[in-house]
């Protein structure tokens, strides 16, 4: 029983580790997408590394344990994809590339459907770099 | 064997801890919402883990419960604010 706990000790550091890299790649990354995509994958499996330790060291609370984990599994990829959807119909440039002429792939389709379906056309105040 | 599961566990909390220090930067130093938002987000997922740490060295599983809420109100905001910036809400 003793030896489980200390698997799931050395589970939960391993998952910490990953939430560590998470950090250091959301601060040193050179751009928005870069920075979403680092900050959302390692903690989501940090997250869940973190949360199956706990499993193993305390058996008895297992299930709010693992729906803490599905949970995490399931919502955090949603709200990443919402945000970079944002940030793509903002016109965010990925790395900073100059590409101010050129229209957005699909920000074309989504202005004739808005046109058609008689949605009016977002405001673009440009706080978003 | 106990004593080590128990360091390892204070290292993980402290790993965590220190992790959601070092995303604090981002939101402070980061240009512009999204970024800022990023950062919120990573933060929370974050904390969840460090709740679900804290709930078993303080004894009382109940926390896991803010934990779920927490996560569910930071998914809502997340998603709000992104469809603010889409100019849909």
């Amino acid at each position: 029983m003793e030896l489980l706990a200390l698997i799931g000790a050395i589970i939960a550091v391993i998952g910490s580790l990953f939430l560590f890299l998470a950090s250091l790649g959301l601060v040193r990354m050179p751009d928005v997408y870069s920075r979403m995509q680092a900050g959302t994958k390692a903690t989501t499996l940090g997250t869940m590394m973190v949360v199956l330790g706990l499993v193993f060291v305390v058996p008895a609370d297992w299930t709010k344990l693992l729906l803490l984990g599905v949970f995490v599994m399931l919502t955090n990829p949603i709200s990443s994809h919402a945000l970079s959807r944002s940030a793509h119909y903002q016109g965010v440039d990925p790395l900073d590339i100059e590409v101010k002429g050129r229209e957005l792939h699909g920000a074309d389709q989504l202005r004739e459907w808005k046109n058609d379906q008689g949605i009016a056309e977002p405001v673009r105040d440009g706080g978003a770099q | 064997m106990a004593d080590i599961t128990q360091v390892l566990l204070y290292a993980a909390g402290a790993i965590t801890l220190l992790s959601m220090l070092i995303s604090f930067v981002r939101f402070l130093i980061g240009p512009g919402y999204l970024n800022r938002v990023v950062a919120f987000d990573s933060m929370t997922i974050m904390s969840l883990s460090g709740i679900a740490i804290l709930s078993y060295f303080l004894g009382r599983m109940l926390y896991l419960d803010v934990a779920l809420v927490y996560g569910l109100l930071s998914f809502l905001g997340v998603v709000a604010v992104a469809r603010f910036g889409e100019g849909e809400l």
